[in-house]
């Protein structure tokens, strides 16, 4: 089959590899209709997270048609034929983390449980096609899959919803609410959100459907801002204004209620000598992370509220405000996303039109030009915001 | 030679800090005050030999940044060549001054490096620390599976059961109600065998066994069953003895356990959880041998398993 392949940093490649099979008992093999690239995909090929081989399937956003089953999936779980969609956390829903909700920790489903051990104190969940430290699977920018767990994770659709319409379920629908949903959002509530990507889109439209008073989009590419604005929210240019200030004038000096960073490791700085500073410790590694997004997040929140994390950290970061955090009573609240726990509400949230998560595709593309698709959305070209791949 | 790379990484990180810091200074120092371009090399280099110091200093692989260092050597001389040719006097003298330090410091670099290399091509198996020369050696480890006491006192009872998750054993085979026949397999450097008997057992509690007869490695086990705080949870506690010989048997073992044996044995009891849990141990295409996964970097690439491959099994 031909599938998406990281090879190297700053590289991909859709080459031919094996299709693939079942190894484990409760595993699916799925026939993928549609997959996408995510902003997480850059952080690997920007080469910011450890552990990436040559010829690792990339991709951990996708749906498709059920072509196989193991023995361990039981028919009333999952048939072939079914039309689902694949969560990209692998979880074995036995666990103490799954017996919890918090699917995305799964206590089974990382072969390398001792290397995330090393790096992060605990093990996480398996991802697929994100990295060995996340277990080394293939990932799902390809024409099959195979889907471990399958009995568990799997979202069935037997509405007649199109394919763009519950692809976003498989991870930045998701992971955007549920960084509305730790916000704990109360209808007096003044929402700030860094980044306006595809994730920070979702996470405005989820603190509106979650009834914020108001919601602020904070970014600096102008058509990403209009997209926000097109949708009903408030915008922030901060290449054009002081973020904090500006924060300040809106809410009457109280600061936003909840943040939510929807940015993460690589993010960018409106003033050059802070970026050169955390860029260039990130390019010898002494810290993994700019992150920027998160300070501006926690001194301009007001005191007592929550600032939410969903955009991806992997490592170390420093001039981390412990201070404004501390003294300000504030509430720091993250995870990557326990998709499994959010599928089935927002999808229904879907169906009654609550919820539309078309509104961020700009590209579709063959998959055989992943590689097109990921110069154009890491280089933010052609006013790309969400690249879709067919196989 | 650990040392020696540790040497050089500090060394690295004061000579990064003072370009970064003082760049100033050190062109001065170095007789190229004069040149605007030397004003952009120098923090450049500075920058550069911090790559190295944080190489050297974090990195257990001595051996590539120690190469590094040799590459950014020749870098250096480099510069200081195309310096030297385009001056005379004073600034010549401290130039050649510099020059002289930096190809004693090559040599040194390149006498680490080659070192640091050869010792991994040929160098001994990591030995467990302390067992050199044979001796005790004590492993503990514990999990937590969401199963009731007595189903997983029930499961490890089953003595036949260990090697779907323990990674050395082949095979143990009950020949009596409290004895039994153990195989470990090629990674103890050749298949070894022992009788084991039962020495202590409380139902749902805890089972304690030690070898028996004249083994090649002595042994002894206890696994204690506790129920966690949560109330449907069983928390499982491992203590194993080796008594590790000296000569090849021991060196074998040692070598098996490699740098971090407390690994091995967290690791088997990860994958009693998943078998307990949820059926089986999980492959993944990077990591797809199951409990022989031992080795676990550079795994293969996480793309799907050719025909022969698949043909290996799980445990291949």
């Amino acid at each position: 089959m031909r599938a998406n392949t990281w090879a190297g940093r700053n590289k991909v490649k859709v080459r031919d590899v094996p299709d693939p099979k079942i190894l484990n008992k409760r595993d699916a093999i799925v026939k993928i209709t549609s997959t996408a690239i995510c902003g997480s995909d850059l952080h690997l090929v920007d080469g910011y997270v450890p552990t990436m081989q040559n010829g690792d399937i990339m991709g951990h956003e996708f749906m498709g048609e059920v072509i196989e089953v193991g023995s361990g999936v039981p028919a009333d779980k999952l048939r072939v034929g079914d039309r689902v969609v694949v969560p990209f956390p692998i979880a074995c829903g036995a666990c103490g983390a799954c017996a919890a909700e918090l699917y995305s920790c799964c206590e089974n489903s990382n072969p390398n449980a001792g290397i995330a051990e090393k790096m992060f104190g605990h093990p996480v969940a398996g991802i697929f096609g994100y990295s060995h430290l996340t277990g080394g699977f293939a990932g799902g920018q390809a024409q099959y899959a195979r889907v471990p767990f399958a009995d568990v994770g799997p979202l069935k659709i037997e509405s007649d919803l199109t394919d763009e319409q519950v692809l976003f379920l498989s991870d930045i629908l998701p992971t955007g609410f549920m960084g509305a949903d730790l916000c704990d959002i109360q209808s007096t509530d003044v929402v700030a959100v860094w980044g306006a990507g595809p994730v920070g889109q979702f996470a405005m439209d989820s603190a509106r459907v979650l009834g914020a008073a108001k919601v602020i989009a904070i970014d600096k590419e102008p058509y990403r801002l209009q997209m926000a604005e097109r949708a009903g929210h408030t915008t922030i240019n901060f290449d054009e204004v002081d973020v904090r200030s500006r924060l300040l004038e809106m809410t009457g000096g109280r600061g936003p209620d909840k943040c939510i960073d929807a940015v993460g490791m690589e993010a960018t700085h409106g003033a050059a000598h802070v970026h050169a500073y955390d860029r260039v410790k990130q390019a010898v590694r002494l810290e993994t992370e700019r992150p920027h997004a998160l300070r501006q997040a926690i001194l301009s929140c007001r005191s007592g509220g929550i600032v939410s994390v969903i955009g991806a950290y992997g490592g170390f970061l420093d001039k981390f405000p412990a201070g404004a955090w501390m003294n300000r009573a504030l509430t720091l609240r993250t995870g990557q996303c326990h998709v499994q726990r959010y599928m089935k509400p927002l999808l229904q949230r879907i169906e009654r039109g609550e919820i539309d998560p078309t509104r961020v595709i700009t590209h579709t593309l063959p998959l055989d030009e992943a590689e097109r698709g990921f110069d154009i959305f890491k280089n933010k070209q052609d006013h790309c915001e969400k690249v879709v791949l067919k196989p | 030679m650990q040392r020696r790379g540790r040497g050089l990484g500090w060394m690295s990180l004061g000579l990064g800090v003072a370009q970064l810091a003082a760049p100033e200074a050190v062109r001065r120092i170095s007789g190229v005050d004069d040149s605007a371009t030397s004003r952009a090399v120098v923090p450049l280099v500075g920058a550069r030999e911090l790559v190295h110091a944080a190489g050297l200093l974090t990195s257990r692989r001595k051996g590539v940044w120690a190469w590094t260092r040799v590459v950014g050597d020749a870098m250096d001389l480099t510069s200081l060549g195309i310096a030297i040719a385009h001056r005379c006097g004073h600034r010549r003298r401290r130039l050649l001054g510099v020059t002289g330090a930096v190809v004693g410091i090559t040599v040194l670099d390149l006498l680490t490096a080659v070192q640091a290399t050869r010792a991994r091509a040929v160098g001994p198996g990591p030995a467990v620390r302390g067992a050199r020369g044979g001796g005790p050696m004590e492993l503990t480890a514990t999990t937590t599976v969401r199963k009731p006491s007595q189903e997983v006192y029930a499961f490890w009872r089953d003595l036949g059961n260990l090697p779907t998750f323990m990674a050395h054993l082949e095979e143990v085979r009950s020949t009596g109600g409290r004895t039994s026949h153990w195989s470990a397999s090629a990674p103890f450097g050749k298949s070894v065998e022992w009788d084991a008997e039962i020495v202590d057992e409380v139902a749902g509690e805890k089972i304690a066994w030690r070898s028996t007869g004249n083994p090649d490695v002595p042994n002894a086990g206890t696994v204690r069953f506790v129920p966690a705080p949560d109330g449907v949870s069983t928390e499982v506690h491992v203590l194993l003895t080796y008594d590790i010989p000296g000569g090849a048997v021991g060196k074998a073992v040692a070598k098996y356990f490699g740098e971090e044996p407390h690994q091995q044995l967290d690791d088997d009891l990860r994958r009693l959880k998943q078998v307990l849990e949820t059926g089986e141990v999980l492959r993944s295409e990077g990591a797809p041998w199951g409990k022989r996964a031992r080795k676990e970097f550079p795994q293969r690439p996480a793309q799907p398993l050719s025909d022969s491959e698949l043909a290996k099994g799980a445990d291949a």
